[in-house]
């Protein structure tokens, strides 16, 4: 059997872990475990893996922009380290990552802490977003008096911003 | 503080007084944050990595937990000093693999490190000992917001904290919990326990080795989904199963005392005669008999004071702590396993025999009765 992260090397290291409800089998061979630093069981989890194994092709599914504007970061790299160049590539390669995030965490937003001077920002824009939502769907329905109380509740929200 | 004073005393989190500190060793909470408009340290020029340490660094120095903190650039510290601070777990073994560009501060408890510019520019954990997961959250849920008035973070309206692996995005958080498994190892339940513990999203790793191969019977428990649920709901319910765990463990304690008190007798003694006349001994042979023993002052073949000093084996018979506590420069494998050897026979020269005058030896199945 040979790993299934060089290709070529026969697999030493052989592990099984149930990731997402699935089974997932990993093979590598002893430099790619130590590479990947399944040595050190303190920082392992086979999911930290995943980024190196099916990461590419989901990343190449997404691939239109090819190096990330801030940093240089491209999808090979990605492929190669299965880490990120920078924040703004999570931006970069927001569509092929989307995929990824998903089968790692089954969800693809975040609930949780937020810093506490973006903590108002961020509240607003979910607030903005809903009544523009709520917007649209007035104007729609051709309800011009309920669209005309949000446009005005809109405006103030963006002149408090 | 100087690293030696550092080392000169264990940590908080390793005395043993925490909730249900008889099965779980400690409890730790890591938090990744990464600065806004900077590369990932993986990624970074060696400059970048410098500016980054030097915006940071005198941050996490002025926090009100670091009074007193040992704060060291990576190339200040010897490979020697990392692998003790590595075996502490205070430093991963990455970051000890770091040079210029990287530092760590530890408080003086020890029960609280950040690394800089490790895989992302702040890397920071609470240890505490036993079952406290809650409390280790809280305090590093604190430092983490002193830090974020002080430092830009990179935060993302949909997906959170961004860190340099994707894994890790979200909360950013990593909570685990050491456990102590030897009935479940014993009674052959571990990977049915590992399975269905996998099973709901949560990782199980031997702290030393793999699976049942796990050295000492230590595992360590964690989350892996950090995106999309809260922080408190990660720790309640990785606080849960580890519940259910010592729950198992303790069940399964009592019925191998119940049913195979013999086998239990005969590994916590064979484990203290070999740990006190050996003469040369492996990491791999002193993690897995002293698991005996410590499962032997659970179960109070041994008086409770003992468990200290067996805890304290633990970590002093791993080779950088031999090798920092040696005499000589550089320990051959043979002379680190005598080393090793002596440090536990000295250690065990206090210890009373074990006392298994508790433990009644199974009766013939004919004298057997059943009350119902
Ligand atoms: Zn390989
Ligand atoms: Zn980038």
């Amino acid at each position: 059997m040979v790993c299934d992260v060089c290709k070529t090397n026969p697999a030493t290291v052989f592990l099984t872990q149930i990731v997402e409800g699935k089974m997932q089998k990993v093979n590598l061979c002893e430099s790619c475990s130590k590479e990947k630093g399944v040595t050190d069981p303190l920082s392992f989890a086979l999911v930290d893996l995943l980024p190196g194994l099916g990461a590419e092709e989901e990343m190449e599914k997404g691939g239109t922009l090819q190096r990330c504007p801030a940093c240089g970061f491209t999808q090979a790299d990605f492929k190669k380290t299965g880490r990120l160049g920078c924040p703004v590539c999570y931006d970069t390669f927001a569509e092929g990552l989307g995929g990824l995030l998903k089968a790692m965490h089954r969800r693809t937003s975040h609930s949780g802490k937020v810093p506490a001077r973006l903590k108002r920002s961020i509240e607003m824009g979910v607030r903005m977003n809903q009544l523009k939502r709520d917007l649209d769907k007035a104007v729609s329905e051709e309800n011009y008096e309920t669209a005309a109380q949000l446009r005005d509740q809109l405006r103030e929200l963006e002149q408090a911003k | 503080m100087k690293i030696e004073s550092l080392f000169s005393s264990g940590g908080e989190w390793a005395r043993n007084d925490g909730p249900h500190h008889q099965i779980v060793i400690s409890s730790r909470v890591r938090l990744a944050r990464n600065l806004r408009g900077h590369p990932f340290p993986g990624w970074a020029k060696k400059n970048d990595r410098l500016q980054i340490l030097e915006l940071i660094k005198p941050q996490v120095e002025s926090l009100p937990e670091m009074g007193d903190a040992l704060s060291s650039y990576l190339q200040e510290l010897s490979a020697l000093e990392k692998q003790v601070l590595v075996e502490r777990h205070l430093i991963s073994r990455e970051h000890a693999a770091k040079g210029a560009g990287s530092a760590v501060v530890v408080n003086k408890k020890q029960t609280l490190s950040i690394m800089i510019n490790e895989e992302d520019h702040l890397r920071m954990q609470v240890l505490r000992p036993g079952l406290q997961l809650r409390n280790a959250f809280k305090a590093i849920d604190k430092v983490d917001s002193t830090l974020e008035a002080k430092l830009d973070y990179a935060f993302h309206p949909q997906l959170g904290y961004l860190t340099a692996c994707p894994t890790n995005v979200g909360t950013g958080m990593r909570a685990s919990a050491m456990v102590h498994l030897p009935g479940l190892v014993l009674s052959e339940q571990i990977n049915q326990v590992i399975q269905a513990i996998n099973k709901i999203g949560l990782a199980v790793r031997g702290l030393y080795g793999e699976g049942t191969e796990a050295m000492g019977n230590l595992f360590q428990i964690s989350n892996q989904i950090t995106l999309g649920e809260p922080e408190d709901d990660i720790i309640a319910q990785l606080n849960k199963v580890i519940e259910k765990i010592i729950e198992n463990e303790e069940n399964a304690r009592h019925i191998l005392l119940q049913k195979k008190p013999g086998t239990l007798m005969d590994n916590i003694g064979r484990g203290f005669g070999i740990l006190f006349h050996a003469y040369a001994m492996t990491s791999k042979e002193a993690l897995n008999l002293l698991s005996f023993l410590k499962l032997g002052v659970d179960l109070s073949f041994f008086p409770p004071e003992c468990q200290q000093d067996i805890d304290d084996l633990f970590i002093v018979t791993q080779p950088a702590h031999l090798q920092s506590n040696a005499t000589q420069q550089k320990l051959s494998p043979e002379e680190r396993d005598a080393l090793r050897a002596q440090i536990i026979r000295e250690k065990l020269k206090q210890f009373p025999n074990p006392n298994t005058g508790k433990v009644v030896l199974p009766k013939p199945p004919t004298n057997e009765t059943h009350h119902e």
